[in-house]
């Protein structure tokens, strides 16, 4: 039965375009839709997911954290006399105006951080190094953002804040989740940029020994200070993105978007394979007027929809691939981790075989009486 | 082999209701060639249907080699199909994207012969039926004859006691409906098959040991003997 199914596909090839198109489309869609909403979820909250600090301090009632408060220095000391607590670094995050050589403005946000501890700073570095962001007055901004930034090469000048600031390096894929492209530079350098007192500060980044765990030390932490904040490096990301997902318009788009491609899929492979079944429906009712089982006609049915979902998914798959290749250069990542494409590819056998039963419901019901005419 | 009792198919109900077979008794034995006969709608492939375990009386009694098949379950009937009954359909009813061989061998892949059994059996087929050089031709590119040919080694191959042929000359010209006819009739002699054979055409009445007429659902004149 398993050879009847196969050569059913094969043998007519318009057929086998038409289903896998459809097949092909459904699952492209949800990919894409999917990886859109993974890169919104990752964009909006790379800054703290990539900042390699354990435990996030910031001044209370912050909604996301783009959104910080100043905090007073003096915490930084209890916080350091916490037992467990490793290091301790100020951390500046805020808006600010970004003048290009044209004169034009535009808006960034300053990532002050401790060059020594790196806590917070960039990472996928292509051009420059950490080392010159030693230099007074120097930045690092994305590749992605440089034409927008007016900066074409390694040594162009800007203005923060009405500083002349150097770009000493570039990232590659760091976006930013608001329209502000992050720039990087020392604490010190954002200090003069963001205008805080020389003793005030955005976040404390908090780095735990080695074999302290960070719950019990977030615990131990919040024991002993007042008048802030404090989240774990993953409660801190999900808070942002809990806040641009769901407290934004952006965010809830992108899910429904997603969530309707995946609705649209099933629809569509549904109505594919039930209409790659009606095509055979007399065949069916041969085979069961020759004696034939039902099982023997799910064999058919399910071995069909079991082929055209990998068959689809594995161009779909494909065409992904290079829809997320493409968008690296662009403002909307489209993120295709393993994990989503092997569970695409679980999804796709799933909706096959669901969208079966609709045709096995009608292979099942023929007339049998159907195959005596003619 | 098929003991028909009293037999009722009425589609619809109340005044909608069409009795498709009223009281129908028949009998087949083995080795016999049986022609029903009658103008359309008069019940002859309704007959053949339920006979065949496709459809179900409404009431009444089919026996087949003794086995009472009113009360069985979906699962039983394809049993008793694929044990007792060949069938041969006036559209061939061929599959499109099998070969000629493969599609033999569907029938015996549904009695769990494989490989090179089913491959030996299903060529010593079509060299009966004349069609070894074409075996490994779709149905597509056969005549309308040559595809009959294929379907009666289809119904052949699973070696069934009954073969159960629904007009199968009415899509062939004079010569080949003809030549079918007497390939099914012979090879099921050679077999000691019974075949009951619905059709309206007379060319082939000779073929029939008996031939049964049916008008309005009822068998209108007894079971005629015909002349050897």
């Amino acid at each position: 039965m398993v050879a009847l199914a196969w050569k059913n596909l094969f043998h007519d090839r318009v057929r086998l375009v038409v289903t896998l198109v459809g097949i092909v489309f459904a699952l492209v869609l949800i990919l894409v839709q999917f990886g859109l909403f993974l890169g919104f979820m990752e964009t909006s909250s790379n800054i703290v997911g990539y900042s390699r600090a354990d435990i996030w301090i910031a001044a209370p009632k912050i909604p996301h954290v783009n959104a910080a408060s100043v905090l007073d220095e003096s915490k930084r000391f209890v916080a350091l006399s916490v037992p467990g607590v490793a290091t301790v670094d100020r951390y500046a995050l805020a808006f600010n105006p970004w003048k290009l050589p044209s004169g034009a403005q535009e808006l960034v946000q300053v990532v002050g951080y401790n060059l020594s501890t790196g806590l917070g700073g960039p990472w996928n570095i292509t051009q420059g190094s950490v080392d010159e962001l030693r230099a007074e007055d120097t930045v690092m901004i994305d590749e992605l953002y440089a034409d927008k930034l007016g900066v074409k090469k390694l040594g162009d000048t800007a203005e923060i804040a009405n500083k002349r600031v150097k770009v000493v390096g570039f990232t590659r894929g760091i976006r930013s989740f608001t329209t502000a492209p992050y720039a990087f530079t020392s604490f010190k350098n954002a200090q003069n940029y963001t205008h805080i007192e020389e003793d005030q500060t955005f976040y404390f980044l908090v780095k735990a020994a080695p074999g302290v765990a960070v719950a019990e030390l977030k615990k131990a932490l919040q024991e002993r200070m007042r008048g802030v904040d404090i989240y774990t490096t993953e409660e801190m990301r999900r808070k942002t993105q809990n806040y641009w997902v769901f407290e934004t318009g952006a965010g809830i788009t992108t899910l429904i978007g997603s969530v309707l491609g995946l609705i649209v899929g099933i629809v569509v492979v549904a109505q594919t394979i039930y209409s790659a079944t009606v095509d055979h429906i007399r065949e069916f009712g041969t085979l069961k007027a020759m004696g034939a089982s039902n099982k023997d006609i799910y064999a058919v049915i399910l071995t069909q929809a079991a082929i055209s979902a990998a068959m689809g998914y594995a161009i779909a798959v494909v065409i992904a691939k290079f829809v997320a290749q493409g968008s690296e250069s662009g403002s909307a990542p489209i993120l295709l981790p393993d994990s989503v494409a092997a569970g695409t590819f679980l999804l796709a056998l799933a909706m096959c075989a669901s969208a079966s039963i609709l045709s096995i419901r009608k292979a099942t019901q023929i007339d049998p009486a159907m195959v005596f005419r003619g | 082999m098929i003991e028909i009792r009293n037999l009722t198919k009425t589609y619809g109900e109340g005044s909608a209701a069409v009795h498709a077979l009223s009281g129908v008794d028949l009998d087949v034995t083995p080795g016999e060639v049986l022609m029903l006969m009658g103008p359309s709608g008069s019940g002859k492939t309704t007959l053949l249907s339920i006979m065949g375990c496709i459809l179900r009386a409404t009431s009444g009694s089919v026996r087949i080699g003794g086995q009472e098949t009113a009360g069985l379950k979906e699962s039983e009937l394809s049993r008793v199909r694929l044990e007792n009954f060949g069938f041969i359909f006036q559209g061939f009813n061929l599959f499109p994207a099998l070969t000629v061989q493969e599609n033999v061998e569907v029938m015996l892949h549904l009695k769990s012969v494989r490989g090179s059994a089913a491959r030996q059996r299903s060529q010593a087929l079509l060299e009966q039926v004349g069609l070894a050089d074409k075996r490994k031709r779709y149905p597509s590119e056969l005549s309308g004859g040559q595809k009959q040919r294929v379907a009666i080694a289809r119904a052949l191959a699973g070696e069934p006691p009954i073969i159960l042929a629904d007009e199968p000359t009415a899509a062939l010209d004079s010569h080949s409906g003809t030549a079918v006819m007497e390939l099914v009739v012979n090879l099921a002699r050679q077999r000691n098959r019974a075949v009951v054979v619905v059709t309206h055409d007379p060319r082939v009445l000779h073929y029939a040991d008996r031939i049964v007429r049916m008008q309005d659902g009822r068998i209108v004149e007894g079971p005629e003997e015909v002349a050897a």
